[in-house]
């Protein structure tokens, strides 16, 4: 199940609708907004996206992470518009049968969901000022980055 | 002959053009080179950006060589930065 939202993200229902009776492990993770970077304050993030794109990379991750891990369920949310400090801005739940293939599975998703997905934020700085992000490297090749 | 193809915008390119899209007259069957040489020209400041950009044709990220249609939904990504 894969969702683009301007609507708050519930972590709770997130973790709640993929939970099976075959399966023993459900990992979340939620992407927060942080506010610093560096030495840098963020006061907001702003976030867009080509939906219908991103909504098929989403949905070919999702596919790609079912034909790995033995998925009882997998969720992905990323949320658009203006986001403050400390908002979940992505979630991903994924339930499987064991621990360890829910945490591989989940993180797989979060990684390929920061590589591949058409989504962009920008910063808007506490001094007023802001900028997109666009990471130095091409999409697809950039190495992991630190954890949002 | 030429026709106006529309290209899609996000992000930095969005904020610099001040528009959610571009035309740009085309030929027939023109390559995504073609627009990536014509974009450079329109906005020269954004180059370095465009260089690590995607064309993306129909939703796919598409190479040099690929020509496209009238028909084609052609978008301009910059990296990614969603998460």
């Amino acid at each position: 199940v894969i969702k683009l939202t301007r609507d708050a993200i519930d972590f709770t229902a997130l973790a709640g609708c993929v939970r099976r009776s075959h399966c023993g492990a459900v990992v979340v993770f939620l992407g927060t907004v942080r506010d610093l970077t560096g030495e840098q304050v963020t006061t907001a993030l702003d976030y867009e996206a080509y939906p219908a794109m991103a909504e098929n990379k989403m949905a070919e991750i999702e596919a790609e992470t079912r034909g790995r891990w033995p998925v009882g369920d997998l969720v992905m949310v990323h949320r658009l518009g203006r986001l403050e400090v400390g908002e979940i801005s992505v979630g991903v739940a994924v339930s499987c049968p064991h621990r360890a293939q829910a945490f591989e599975a989940c993180r797989h998703a979060i990684d390929r969901l920061k590589e591949l997905v058409p989504i962009w934020k920008k910063e808007n700085w506490a001094d007023g000022q802001s900028e997109w992000v666009h990471p130095n490297a091409q999409p697809g090749t950039r190495t992991e980055t630190p954890p949002s | 002959m030429t026709h106006a193809v529309r290209i899609l915008l996000f992000a930095r390119f969005r904020d610099t053009f001040g528009a959610e899209a571009v035309e740009m007259a085309l030929p027939e069957r023109a390559t995504v080179k073609q627009i990536r040489e014509q974009m450079a020209l329109l906005k020269p400041g954004l180059a370095a950006l465009l260089s690590r950009s995607i064309i993306a044709v129909n939703g796919e990220p598409a190479g040099d060589e690929v020509a496209v249609d009238r028909e084609d939904e052609i978008a301009l990504l910059p990296p990614v930065s969603g998460g």
